[in-house]
């Protein structure tokens, strides 16, 4: 039986770590992530679980130590935010390279500069060309289902890359929901335990990970790399119908909120999406046709089934948590490149809004749908939501 | 140099499944020069394969070592042999003119 707890987002990612019991738990505090480990050691100190917990010095090393534990066999966890995520970047790529199925929940902040704490998705949308499957959750619950998705699809014999469970700090991270918590064993017998094939500790079947390629091989391996990642795709959706048998949930690539016949579609990731779900109800009582399109995994990102989704809408918003200096913002290039061989396009907006955890009110979501409805509105300019000095 | 293999016959992630196989790989194919040796004026007299930085200049064992010809699969081409050879019996000669 299930139960249903108060949770913070970190809560439930650490109950999913506690249920999993890793081989290796690498930790390092980070603001807002600093939750999620503080809860696991508890458990570790109460005896709950029997991982090896390794206190790094810094978030390199707590990738470092993952890397070399994953390599050796065993299953490895970590996580981390924004200025970690940043300084593991260099062993991110060691990681996906080598492939290694390690999981890592990233609580979604603001990279510096200037010094910010709070909720952006700049430091996800860094490293999204790095190897790393993400996925995207709006919620406690999402992001601890996703935990155990991330865990059998960075393992499973095909895929062999490292994953990252993304929530929104402190939004997520810290805000107490009801969730639903499934029963320890189901969860366990779920993920299993970890076989490597190969591994390095195997002194039967000695191996060499890491090592160097030059002109002769890089080119190959990195193909290897790129055909795995597209092959996740078609595996997260079968680990995820398994884990609908335990959960009862779905587990899309995208979640449609009364997508099908709305004209105006707002596509989101993470919590703000649960605000736009409140203004479409508020919207739909009004007769207004407008819907949410919620990716969930983002890489690798599912371009044909979204543009399917999109074809025949509209007016379409993508609102990003991130800004890409210079180009399209993240979601809005994806969405607008998945768009290109459609015939029946929507006209599509480029909204940023949130960054440094600038708040987002319902108001300003459902101006974002009358814009839409209104048609009148420039597709080449980039809208600011809640930006001082911006009329929107 | 064996034939190169394809994306799809290679093990994921670089990983290397056989081990001791660095033995296979050729490190010397890089050299400009080559160590030309003098056998007949050579005297045995073991300095240039201990100071060899690759080991690569063979001794036949007993009680007096023989030295034997470099094994130009490994060396380098540094000219360290060359340079302290007391007799003067190794030349350095520009790797182009050998054809192998
Ligand atoms: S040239 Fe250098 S590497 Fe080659 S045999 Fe002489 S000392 Fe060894
Ligand atoms: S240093 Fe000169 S003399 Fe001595 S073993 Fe080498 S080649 Fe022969």
């Amino acid at each position: 039986m299930s139960k249903i707890m108060p949770f913070t987002g970190a809560q439930a990612v650490a109950n999913a770590m506690r249920q999993i019991n890793p081989d290796v738990v690498a930790v390092f505090p980070i603001t807002p992530q600093t939750e999620i480990m503080m809860q696991f050691a508890k458990f570790h100190a109460d005896g709950d679980v029997d991982t090896e917990l390794v206190r790094v010095e810094s978030e390199h090393s707590a990738m470092s130590c993952c890397v070399g534990a994953s390599a050796a066999g065993a299953r490895a966890i970590t996580a981390t935010a924004s200025a970690g995520l940043a300084l593991m970047w260099e062993i991110l790529g060691v990681a996906s390279g080598s492939r290694l199925p390690i999981v890592m929940p990233v609580v979604n902040r603001a990279l510096s500069s200037p010094i910010n704490i709070h909720c952006d998705h700049s430091d996800a949308m860094g490293c999204r060309d790095h190897g790393w499957i993400q996925i995207f959750n709006e919620n406690a619950q999402e992001a601890y289902e996703s935990v155990f998705l991330a865990v059998k699809l960075a393992e499973h014999p095909d895929v062999l890359l490292p994953a990252m469970v993304c929530l929104d700090g402190f939004i997520t991270s810290h805000g107490v929901q009801n969730m639903e918590l499934f029963e320890d064993k189901e969860m366990k017998d779920f993920v299993g335990e970890y076989q490597p094939k190969k591994w390095l500790l195997n002194t039967d079947d000695p191996v060499t990970v890491g090592p160097l390629e030059l002109q002769d091989y890089f080119f190959e391996t990195q193909k290897q790399r790129a055909d795995a990642m597209m092959k996740a795709k078609e595996i997260y959706l079968s680990v995820g119908r398994e884990l609908s048998k335990i959960t009862g949930k779905e587990y899309p690539y995208f979640e449609g909120y009364q997508l099908d016949d709305a004209e105006a579609v707002i596509i989101v990731m993470n919590s703000t999406a649960g605000n736009t779900k409140a203004v479409i109800d508020k919207m739909r009582s009004e007769g207004k046709k407008v819907g949410l399109l919620k990716p969930r995994l983002f890489r690798p990102f599912p371009y044909e089934e979204i543009a399917k989704a999109l074809s025949g809408k509209r007016y379409a918003a993508i609102l990003d948590r991130a800004e890409s200096y210079g180009a399209n913002a993240p979601l809005y290039g994806e969405i607008k490149n998945a768009l290109y061989e459609v015939q029946e396009k929507p006209k599509l907006k480029s909204y940023i809004y949130g960054l440094g955890g600038r708040n987002i009110f319902e108001a300003e979501i459902e101006n974002v749908f009358e814009t839409l409805l209104s048609g009148d509105f420039d597709p080449m300019e980039v809208g600011h939501i809640g930006l001082r000095g911006e009329s929107q | 140099m064996a034939k190169l293999k394809s994306y799809k016959e290679i093990p994921i992630g670089g990983m290397i499944e056989k081990a001791g196989n660095s033995e296979d790989f050729k490190t010397g194919d890089w050299k400009t020069f080559r160590p030309v040796w003098n056998k007949e004026k050579c005297t045995n007299c073991m300095i240039c394969p201990v100071l060899c930085p690759e080991d690569c200049i063979p001794v036949e064992k007993g009680e007096k070592p023989v030295r034997k010809e470099t094994d130009f699969d490994y060396c380098k081409g540094c000219g360290i042999c060359a340079k302290v050879c007391p007799v003067k019996c190794i030349e350095m000669k520009e790797e182009a003119g050998f054809n192998e």
